[in-house]
């Protein structure tokens, strides 16, 4: 039981993992360290929002186990499946699912089911007050702007003190203004709490901006679990990279020699130089480069050509795109119509003059900004 | 004005009403939530007595409830009297008449609770029995109160079935709409108009409180 669970067993946060055929197929595995917060991320139809509610036992999967916090809450092949009510788990509903018929206080108030009934009152207002909802206390959700109902769907799962926090997309239903600032406002409130948190979501800024460890899924099928920043540079298949919506994404490349200190490719004509990666010569793999690491490179001269670790593309200036504070640039490389590298450089009257769209150029990045992956898995 | 038939009537609309209430409740949140093989079949047979003529329906209760029958034969066993052409035989005609009246609202009210209502409730700590009182029930409730209403003006102004099953017995089943049918036979306008006007009025109210309630199902506004 959780209350005698060690102090070692805590440590341990949520591990779990769940594996079924169908009808919603699931071949997933998880392991949040409490503190951490852990995004979620996939298309829609990717299986996320079943993975949350089979943690929080609204769903049951054929097989699978679930240890919170040094407890099991789910061991399919023991026949252990503890209901909702028991697992100690706060969950925020993408549309947050508050009680209509009470006021924001008796929905906080509904969940202190632990408490005597007449301290949960204070105890919810207190709730409450820390989210700064104390002056709508009283209001029904109905009466409550979006972002207002979101705190109180947060202090409502919050209020059980719970051994696990899911949130289900719980900026979706925002403007972008009230999503800056309650994101900040929950990676805030995510300091001072040593539980694990799952945040399931499909917008890569808000798992980057709030997450430390991200898990990628599709198809029911967990891909890649990783700190967000490498996963979104440096994903380890086709398919990842897809689901972060990678730029500078190109197929069709052929390992031709794989030194100890680099690897080569030819891809379209070109040899594009790479790190070190263990693939053997011949293998169908697709590369990126982070756009970040692009930069124009003189077009008629031969510096850094043949330069060790560094790879020179020639071709023409695509779009140019000034946004404020950057300009974003499309390169079509020769013989390579529709595969186009996008790259940000100093927007006009920082950095030098931009080439015109249709201007001959060249670009160059190094070998190791250069990451190759696997087509499938 | 025939007193003992008003009584009559109100005493029978008031029991079905009552009697019908957690049965509606009970069978209209189950035929909401839940997805079973026979469920169009069930809701059909619930909705029969809306399109059946009542004296159909009327004719159907009496062979069930007459003594040739096992449920009559039980009755008589029980009390030493006739189902037919009693209080309990009508009250009995009157609860299966007025099912879909008591159901249908009942489960609309419980079909617009989103399930995550439901669901956020259990991850609250809640325990099934007390989300159906603290969660479904308060916002079911305008579909609840909407049932008794329907049901009990229903009651009061059923005929068909009424006549067919109690015969009209004064004190013991001649409710007011036996009582206005009698009147206009026997030429008396007065009589007959103003325990229609009753009846109107009876009517109206129910119906206005049916409205009023539709608008506040899930608690939005209330």
């Amino acid at each position: 039981m959780a209350e005698r669970a060690t102090e070692a067993e805590r440590s341990l946060g949520l591990v779990a993992e769940f594996a079924q055929p169908g009808p919603i197929p699931l071949a997933a595995q998880l392991r949040v360290a409490p503190g951490e917060l852990h995004a979620l991320i996939g298309p829609s139809g990717s299986g996320k929002t079943t993975l949350l509610r089979a943690l929080a036992g609204l769903y049951r999967p054929r097989h699978g186990r679930i240890v919170c916090a040094g407890e099991f809450w789910l061991d399919t092949a023991a026949g252990r499946d503890l209901s909702p009510q028991r697992r100690r788990v706060g969950l925020v509903f993408q549309h947050y699912a508050l009680f209509p018929h009470l006021s924001a206080e008796e929905n906080v108030a509904a969940a202190l089911t632990d408490l005597p009934r007449a301290a949960r009152g204070k105890r919810a207002r207190a709730l409450l007050a820390q989210m700064g909802l104390a002056a709508v206390a009283a209001r029904r959700p109905a009466m409550l702007s979006g972002g207002e109902q979101q705190r109180v769907a947060l202090a409502r799962a919050l209020a059980r003190a719970p051994a696990l926090l899911l949130l289900d997309e719980p900026f979706a239903a925002l403007d972008t203004r009230t999503r800056r600032h309650l994101r900040q406002e929950l990676a805030a409130l995510h300091r001072g709490l040593a539980i694990p948190v799952v945040l399931v979501t499909h917008d890569l800024e808000e798992a980057a901006a709030l997450a430390s460890q991200m898990t990628v899924l599709a198809q029911g099928r967990t891909l890649q679990t990783g700190p967000p920043r490498e996963i979104m540079t440096r994903p380890a298949s086709l398919a990842i990279a897809r689901v972060v919506d990678l730029q500078n994404l190109f197929e069709g490349a052929v390992v031709i020699k794989a030194a100890a200190g680099a690897t080569s490719l030819a891809w379209r004509g070109l040899r594009i130089e790479a790190a070190a990666d263990p693939l053997p010569p011949g293998a169908e793999i697709a590369w990126t480069v982070a756009p970040a690491a692009i930069s124009w490179a003189d077009p008629g001269g031969a510096a850094g050509e043949g330069r060790a670790g560094w790879n020179i593309v020639r071709g023409r200036v695509g779009e140019v795109a000034a946004l404020p504070g950057v300009a974003r640039v499309t390169f079509i490389a020769d013989g390579t119509e529709e595969a186009a590298f996008v790259f940000p450089c100093p927007p006009p009257g920082i950095g030098p003059p931009l080439p015109n769209p249709g201007a001959r150029a060249a670009i160059g990045f190094p070998a190791a900004a250069v990451h190759l992956m696997a087509l499938s898995g | 004005m025939d007193w003992l038939a008003l009584a009559l009537s109100l005493k029978l609309g008031g029991v079905t009403a009552a009697v019908l209430l957690p049965i509606g409740v009970l069978a209209g949140r189950a035929l909401a939530l839940r997805d079973f093989a026979a469920k169009g079949l069930v809701q059909a047979l619930l909705a029969l007595p809306l399109v059946l003529p009542p004296s159909v329906l009327g004719y159907y209760l009496l062979v069930a409830f007459g003594a040739a029958s096992p449920l009559g034969a039980v009755w008589v066993m029980l009390t030493g009297h006739t189902l037919a052409f009693s209080f309990g035989g009508l009250l009995l005609a009157s609860l299966i008449v007025n099912l879909p009246f008591a159901v249908q609202p009942i489960e609309r009210a419980f079909a617009t609770i989103a399930p995550e209502i439901r669901e956020a409730a259990w991850v609250s700590g809640l325990s099934r029995w007390a989300t159906f009182w603290r969660i479904e029930l308060p916002l079911a409730w305008p579909g609840v109160l909407g049932a008794f209403a329907l049901t009990f003006a229903h009651t009061m102004g059923e005929f068909g079935v009424v006549l067919m099953v109690g015969g009209g017995i004064p004190g013991e089943t001649r409710t007011v709409s036996i009582a206005i049918y009698d009147r206009a036979q026997a030429l008396d306008g007065g009589g007959a108009g103003m325990m229609s006007l009753l009846l109107l009025v009876f009517a109206l109210i129910a119906l206005a409180v049916v409205q009023g309630m539709g608008g506040r199902i899930g608690g939005r506004d209330g």
